[in-house]
């Protein structure tokens, strides 16, 4: 009997823990730490075609390779992985309504393929969970100011792809401390730095101040909005961040923000982009093709204003682009107008950029089209 | 023997009971290791611990033993471990001291300590620790002035938002020849707990309460002697100053450790006062009355008669809280104090090894429980009812 128990106790032992790692449980890092995940927001949808199929199919399974198009089309909706607290990003304001420039990306892939730019299932993800949920099949598309780097993209599985916005690691610290922005690293020898966990930021951090000689104390939180409230309190002489958070949250939580200063060392490169499950070819080109068209209708001055002008334009591009001629659409599984829908409900690249991110004072930069400096550079559409 | 049918037979039936439901244990682990392996397939993932010896290249604010970023992940991961035990050990000494003191707070006479006691009691127990940890950090310990306008206390104690900062020992290079004395002055302790019990085991009487100053003046006696022939002492005691941005030298307790051991160890406390309470008042009220008709003072009804019953009463829950305590730790990482849980969920991150380091968490946090259940276990039997 004793013997008969410890199998039984090994057994239910053993089962716990594949069913704390399986596709069911996405989540392991989930401890009632991670509230943020619970913050869903539920978008009624009318399915397109696909008829009574969307109500017997929740949310998604894990599919085999190249299916995942057709479920998200059965589903009637894009469960979309995104950050949740990060304003200019993606963030829950207090009426319920998600914003941000990767919150847009999300509801142009739900425009480009239900024509309805709200027929999105926003999920909110920790830093710490994205890939997992991916992994799983817990969303379709993580859009959630993620960088590309080896490691993701060959061994965690995914698909990254195109680059939505070219930022770059910075250091944030107090004035009273540093006060130029020229100051380099050195200045903040015996520094204690606030970061934020399971970012690539964590690694360079290490990898920069080491380069550099320079000693400091590494005080990591879970929770962006930690780190930076630790900051605030004095925890930490500098906090680190790509350059884009820094300026966005830094206004949006610091007090005073003028008494802060975030120095020219660039700390990294750090391209952010959506992310898609690796092995599933046809939904990773729908992913980056609405993509493309946002930023390719830039480029020929095609806005959610003007799209219905360009309809009538005799441009062979432009044509192609809105799906007036060719078959671009159902070559990938999708209606021909996909872009011009994608355009007229959510806007061109230059639009969405300017919509969430100007009003923090975020130059174009890097992120200008190629024909005006920048990197943004999209191939072409025939 | 008459053969009956053997599904009337209930030894039979018995044994057929235990293996239907292990095949059906075996079915249900079965089929999640099925899942599990189709959908690592599916994602072109493989399983394996060959990342352990990788270079972690990220830092850890606080470790009790060498680490930099170079090292690897395994070595990460152990000083993850090395910190929960620290911060779970002291927090289970601390809280019992605590939770001791409130649970006799709460049966005093004395209206005022009582009620006390029974706020305390009621409130932190009420209320989640997530929200307390994060009450001590936000909004206690990072509201202490900054370094430069640091609380000065006796000592010197510095308290400020960067941590509370004690002086420390550090040892010189004579703590070499000093390691007899060391040993010496232990193994007094040790020979005057023999000669405490064989006194105890020879007499009905306990032993006066200052007898008990010897285990403190024996070894002290012996380190004396030691200063004798060795001028230089063994340790100086390292003083806090304040260099550049931040303090050095001395003890420093950083604001997450803080936080942690006092979240954790008001928190238990609270939950070990009600424990020693119940224990106390499950003692019948007859041995209370027969002790004192014996003449036996306060102390000595407590020290002789109260507490040896409690504690069987006692033990088995308190277990239970001292796992808890260890358990909950892994909150740490809402607070940034890097522990076993912390650490871990960023090597998973950095390394995509989810079911590997899972795997390791878990081991690690069940090999502790168990231990602390096994001393525990010992403890317990040996102040069990002993019936002869």
């Amino acid at each position: 009997m004793r013997k008969t128990m410890t199998l039984v106790t090994v057994l239910a032992l053993a089962s716990i823990m594949l069913a704390a790692c399986g596709g069911a449980a996405p989540a392991p890092a989930g401890e009632p730490v991670t509230v943020k995940e619970t913050v869903i927001v539920t978008v009624e949808v009318t399915p397109e075609g696909g008829g009574g199929v969307a109500e017997t199919t929740p949310v998604a399974p894990p599919v085999a390779g190249g299916e995942r198009l057709q479920t998200v089309l059965d589903r009637g909706n894009v469960v979309c992985g995104v950050h949740g607290t990060f304003q200019g990003f993606g963030f829950l304001d207090t009426a319920g309504a998600w914003t941000g420039f990767d919150v847009d990306f999300c509801r142009a892939w739900a425009a480009a393929l239900f024509n309805d730019a709200d027929a999105v299932e926003f999920r909110a993800l920790s830093a710490q969970d994205r890939f997992t949920a991916l992994q799983s099949g817990e969303v379709d598309v993580l859009s959630r100011n993620s960088t590309w780097t080896w490691t993701r993209d060959a061994e965690l599985g995914l698909t990254f792809g195109p680059v939505t916005f070219y930022d770059g690691q910075a250091i944030m610290a107090r004035k009273d401390i540093v006060s130029e922005a020229s100051a380099g690293l050195d200045a903040l020898e015996g520094a204690n730095v606030c970061v934020q966990s399971g970012t690539t930021t964590e690694l360079n951090l290490a990898d920069q101040f080491r380069a550099a000689g320079v000693n400091y104390t590494p005080v990591v939180f879970e929770d962006q909005n930690l780190a930076f409230q630790a900051y605030e309190e004095g925890r930490c002489d500098a906090i680190t961040s790509d350059r884009s958070q820094l300026a966005t949250q830094g206004q949006a939580v610091l007090s005073n923000f003028a008494d802060h200063v975030i120095l020219d060392v660039v700390m990294s490169k750090e391209p952010l982009a959506p992310a898609v499950a690796q092995g599933d070819d046809k939904w990773a080109d729908v992913v980056h093709w609405v993509v493309y068209g946002m930023i390719q209708a830039e480029e020929l001055g095609i806005t959610s204003q003007n799209v219905d002008e360009f309809l009538t334009s005799e441009d062979p591009v432009v044509r192609r682009l809105l799906g007036v001629e060719g078959e671009l659409g159902s070559k990938l599984g999708l209606s021909n107008d996909f872009a011009y829908r994608a355009i007229k409900l959510v806007g061109n690249y230059g639009e969405v950029y300017e919509r969430n991110l100007a009003s923090y004072g975020l130059a174009r930069g890097q992120n200008a089209l190629w024909t005006e400096g920048g990197l943004m550079y999209a191939p072409p559409f025939r | 023997m008459q053969i009956r049918a053997f599904w009337r037979d209930i030894r039979f039936l018995q044994v057929l009971a235990q293996v239907v439901f292990i095949l059906f244990l075996a079915l249900a682990a079965g089929f999640l290791y099925a899942n599990v392996s189709a959908n690592l397939a599916r994602q072109g993932l493989t399983v394996g611990y060959g990342f352990i010896t990788n270079p972690a290249s990220f830092d850890i604010g606080e470790s009790y033993i060498p680490y930099q970023s170079s090292d690897s992940y395994g070595r990460a991961i152990l000083v993850g471990l090395v910190n929960t035990l620290v911060v779970s050990a002291l927090g289970i000494l601390l809280t019992t001291i605590v939770g001791i003191i409130a649970g006799i707070a709460r049966l005093s006479s004395n209206w005022l300590i009582s009620r006390l006691a029974g706020a305390y009691v009621g409130v932190i127990r009420n209320t989640p620790l997530i929200i307390q940890l994060m009450f001590w950090y936000f909004g206690i310990i990072l509201q202490l002035p900054a370094v430069k306008e640091a609380v000065a206390l006796p000592g010197p104690v510095y308290l400020t938002q960067r941590g509370i900062y004690l002086p420390w020992y550090e040892a010189m290079p004579s703590f070499d020849s000093w390691r007899i004395y060391v040993w010496l002055a232990l193994a007094s302790i040790v020979i005057i707990w023999f000669i405490f019990r064989g006194i105890q085991s020879r007499s009905d009487l306990p032993i006066p309460l200052w007898w008990y100053l010897a285990y403190i003046l024996a070894p002290v006696l012996i380190l004396w002697v030691g200063l004798l022939f060795q001028p230089e002492p063994p340790l100086k005691v390292n003083i806090p100053e304040l260099t550049g941005l931040n303090f050095r030298g001395g003890l420093q307790l950083t604001p997450e450790f803080a936080a942690l051991l006092f979240g954790l160890v008001v928190y238990t406390g609270s939950f070990i006062a009600e424990i020693v309470r119940a224990g106390i008042q499950a003692v019948s009220l007859g041995q209370v009355e027969a002790a004192r008709s014996l003449g036996l003072t306060t102390g000595q009804t407590l020290q002789l008669v109260i507490f040896p019953q409690a504690l069987r009463v006692i033990i088995p829950p308190l277990t239970s809280q001292y796992l808890n305590l260890a358990k909950n730790s892994s909150l740490a990482i809402a607070i940034g104090y890097p522990d076993l849980f912390s650490i871990a969920g960023t090597v998973i991150n950095q390394t995509g090894a989810v079911l590997e380091v899972i795997v390791i968490i878990m081991l690690s946090y069940l090999s502790m429980s168990l231990f602390t259940s096994l001393l525990m276990n010992i403890y317990n039997s040996r102040v069990r009812l002993v019936e002869r």
